[in-house]
């Protein structure tokens, strides 16, 4: 027991590169991922912006080898991600030790359900894509994908803090002993469903996202697919792996105030910030550097900005959203943050919150607004969701 | 290692199962192809004002969990897990069909956020006023499972005391049409006595909630004891009876051993082989029991199956309705629930009398 | 106006699956939000949509419902202002 969590593979596609590499010159050179959107048509293009993944479904199927129009857009860019994160880990035999996948999803295969709805019943042309609209089928082809077998595989849906609960769980069941190995974390893609859902809500902004600003119009939605390899000490030091970071804690709550908005000072933040720092056996002084979830819709921000100043009694550390480069990626969120928190601990570097201007007339916290270079040991990193879930991640450099 | 007790079951499903005074005394038999719930009267469970914007999943659950929160004696939980294999799917398919019909005009809020699959979870938090540990599975057959085994885990670690466990699923007209078109469900109805002779591929579809709190201290409520638990996203025949005697011989079983098998048999002729081989092979001996021709076959249907083998276990009485075969069993001690879905997401839970 | 009135009525009854309320049980001033009906932040998102597809007036910022839906009352009188205008 007490055993760390080490992480030791990483995979992401989203709209500001094509895998790890790639995102990380996108954050330290400032390249956003925000345009019109593109891939699919709907009448509200000309009133968002998004952050969509440059490549077409035809594209991302030539790369894995499918027939045009094979799955829904969120299994291509899952098993791309997890399939990235899976080689960098050096897995040769997937089966070869207790792995699991747990992978975190909203809209599922919703992107062709929408589109087929009505077609189903005229022709068998898209038959195939009936089944994909279960959140899970997305997860067991990409489990299918990476060749695991008689194995632990299921999917967490807990809209935009998803993939963050999805990295909590497998932590916990490698904590606990269940799995050696698991990779966790997320795909989503964009969808008339969830444009349409945010439209409704009023939260989606008509122009870049700018997080902590007082003039946020709200939000940029994103999508993305990333996963990361969590392992066992004892397999790590068995194999000689190279760790990239660790996972360090851990806290879920709920916020139990409404059922899409968050709590006016953040209580459900609160309490997951404070579990997961329990969970690590740390202070607040110990955090380093807030990936914040950081929305830019003026309920989030506030509402986190708010979570922290009690979190942190007054005391904020550096932070910032990295939502204006990607966009807000919902069940994805939490995992692709999860990868740029381990690339800033590994590059010691903390990322600019684009877009802002403004202190918010509530409070004097201001983001980190250009990129910076210092040392990092442990970074915390918010995910909140509909239905009042937090989220919230610890990583480290050390065990 | 800290023991896991079942304190208290809730269920709304096609049977008279949401009086828990009641064990399937009376059988509803059905003659279709999909079945609905028997609904209890929401009023009695749920104010005008909260049901407003309720969909049937959420209604459901919301008396489900209520049964299951009152007969454990409990007002809050430590946390909420909720397993669903589609979440609110009538409103999804609503809110789907009015972005069509009105060329994305005109579109309301509401459909939308029920069709967050975490929306049964996140509003029985809100109803309770539970800030703790909140999760929603969404993984097909295995949704109620992975509840199941997330709440073990934080039950045997000692993060959680009470924790309310469920699974939910709706039945809805386009998801059983499509669904009907690739023969996951069937062409002509099957009475639901006859569901295994019924020669025919797919399965009768259905919905339900089932709850149960989950708990560290045993009470004079509890059922019994959930002992362990496992599932796997692929499992070929062939190594089938091996991986069964696997888990058994982990939580010190043998087949020989075990007191009777619950089987989730849904009827379909292309998928039901997997138990039968278990049937006439490991567990040849073992009274076997099944249940999906009372609820029907949905994501979360196994939470019927764990109801039962709840309900078995505190009542020590196997209702003749679900019996499998012609071996009895006069008291029942160990329980073993094996499930699928169309050859994936394969699941062993085992339950012992306490 | 009052024919206006009796028909916001009825339309909110509708829109917000207000079951146990009739025309009767909503006063022309009576507060929609809190205390009053009991309104909330999601039933002010749909009667936006219900000024937008019944009455053509499209709000930009759903701060601005707050003030226009405070009643029956205001919502009539805003709705025929926009009209008039």
């Amino acid at each position: 027991m007490g055993k760390g969590v080490a992480i030791t593979g990483m995979g992401i596609i989203s709209a500001i590169g094509e895998d790890v590499a790639e995102n990380y010159r996108s954050l330290i050179s400032g390249q956003i991922g925000i345009s019109k959107i593109s891939q699919i048509e709907t009448v509200h293009k000309n009133e968002i912006m998004v952050g969509e993944v440059s490549l077409t479904n035809s594209e991302l199927e030539e790369r894995l080898g499918l027939p045009k129009n094979s799955w829904s857009r969120t299994s291509l860019l899952g098993v791309i991600a997890a399939k990235e994160a899976v080689a960098q880990a050096g897995i040769s035999d997937i089966n070869k030790e207790r792995t699991g996948l747990i992978s975190g999803t909203t809209v599922g295969g919703m992107d062709k359900s929408e589109q087929y709805f009505y077609e189903y019943f005229e022709n068998n042309d898209a038959w195939h894509h009936i089944n994909g609209l279960h959140a899970g089928d997305s997860t067991q082809k990409i489990a299918r994908n990476l060749g695991l077998e008689e194995s632990f595989a299921t999917t967490i849906s807990t809209a935009c803090s998803s993939a963050a609960n999805a990295i909590m769980l497998g932590a916990r069941m490698i904590k606990s002993g269940q799995l050696d190995r698991v990779v966790v974390g997320g795909a989503d893609c964009l969808s008339k469903f969830t444009i349409n859902g945010f439209k409704t809500l009023m939260i989606l902004s008509d122009t870049y996202n700018t997080p902590f600003d007082e003039n946020r119009k709200g939000l940029n939605l994103g999508e993305a697919a990333a996963y990361l390899v969590l392992e066992s000490d004892s397999l790590v030091e068995k194999e000689g792996k190279e760790v990239l970071g660790y996972v360090k804690g851990y806290g879920n709550a709920n916020d139990a105030f409404h059922q899409t908005a968050s709590s006016d000072y953040g209580d459900g933040a609160v309490l997951a910030m404070e579990k997961a720092l329990k969970v690590a056996g740390l202070t607040p002084e110990a955090i380093d550097y807030v990936n914040a979830h950081g929305t830019a819709t003026p309920n989030n921000d506030l509402s986190e900005g708010r979570a922290m100043l009690r979190i942190f009694e007054g005391k904020v550390p550096k932070f910032s959203s990295t939502k204006a480069f990607t966009g807000h990626t919902l069940a994805t969120a939490g995992a692709v943050e999860a990868v740029y928190s381990v690339l800033a601990l590994q590059n010691d570097t903390i990322y600019p919150n684009l877009n802002f201007k403004t202190p918010m007339k509530e409070f004097e916290l201001v983001p980190e607004t250009e990129l910076r270079k210092e040392q990092l040991n442990v970074i915390l990193s918010n995910s909140f969701g509909f239905g009042g879930n937090c989220t919230t991640l610890l990583f480290s450099k050390k065990a | 290692m800290k023991a896991v007790y079942i304190n208290s079951v809730g269920s709304v499903s096609a049977q008279k199962t949401f009086n828990n005074e009641d064990f399937l005394e009376e059988i509803v038999t059905y003659n279709d192809t999909t079945i609905r719930v028997i609904e209890p009267d929401y009023k009695a469970y749920i104010t005008p004002a909260a049901a407003r914007r309720m969909a049937k999943g959420i209604k459901m659950s919301t008396v489900s969990a209520k049964t299951a929160m009152e007969e454990a004696g409990v007002e809050n939980i430590d946390a909420i897990i909720v397993g669903t294999g589609l979440g609110c799917i009538g409103d999804s398919e609503k809110f789907v069909s009015a972005i069509i019909d009105n060329k994305e005009q005109f579109l309301t809020p509401t459909r939308f956020i029920q069709s967050s699959h975490n929306t049964v979870s996140g509003q029985i938090a809100l109803g309770v006023g539970c800030k703790g540990y909140n999760f929603t599975y969404v993984h097909s057959a295995i949704s109620f499972e992975s509840s199941l085994l997330d709440a073990l885990m934080q039950i045997r670690n000692k993060e959680a005391t009470n924790i309310l466990v469920g699974g939910v699923d709706e039945l809805v007209d386009h998801h059983v049409d499509t669904h009907r078109l690739i023969d996951h469900i069937k062409h002509k109805p099957v009475d639901s006595s006859q569901l295994l002779q019924s020669n025919s591929k797919g399965c009768v579809m259905a919905e339900g909630a089932h709850f149960f709190v989950l708990s560290g201290q045993k009470q004079s409520s509890t059922y019994g004891e959930l002992v362990a638990i496992t599932t796997y996203n692929t499992l070929s025949k062939s190594v089938l009876s091996e991986k069964v005697s696997q888990f058994l011989g982990q939580n010190g079983l043998t087949p020989e051993e075990l007191d009777l098998a619950i089987f989730g048999n849904n009827g379909d002729i292309d998928f039901d082989s997997y138990y039968e081989l278990l049937g006439k092979g490991i567990f040849k001996n073992t009274p076997q029991a099944y249940y999906k021709h009372l609820s029907g076959e949905f994501d979360t249907a196994s939470g019927f199956g764990f109801w039962l083998a709840a309900k078995i276990l505190k009542s020590q009485t196997v209702p003749t309705a679900v019996k499998l075969n012609q071996l009895e069993v006069s008291r029942p001690k160990t329980i073993l629930l094996y499930n699928q879905y169309r050859g994936e997401n394969h699941s062993l839970v085992l339950l012992r009398r306490c | 106006m009052t024919d206006l009135k009796l028909e916001l009525k009825e339309k909110i009854i509708e829109q917000l699956n207000l079951e146990d309320v009739s025309v009767d049980d909503i006063g022309d001033s009576d507060p929609l939000f809190g205390e009053g009906l009991g309104l909330d932040s999601i039933d002010a998102l749909e009667l936006i949509v219900m000024l937008d597809k019944d009455y053509g007036i499209k709000l930009a910022d759903p701060k601005e419902g707050r003030q226009i839906f405070e009643s029956v009352e205001t919502m009539a009188t805003y709705i025929t202002q926009q009209k008039g205008a």
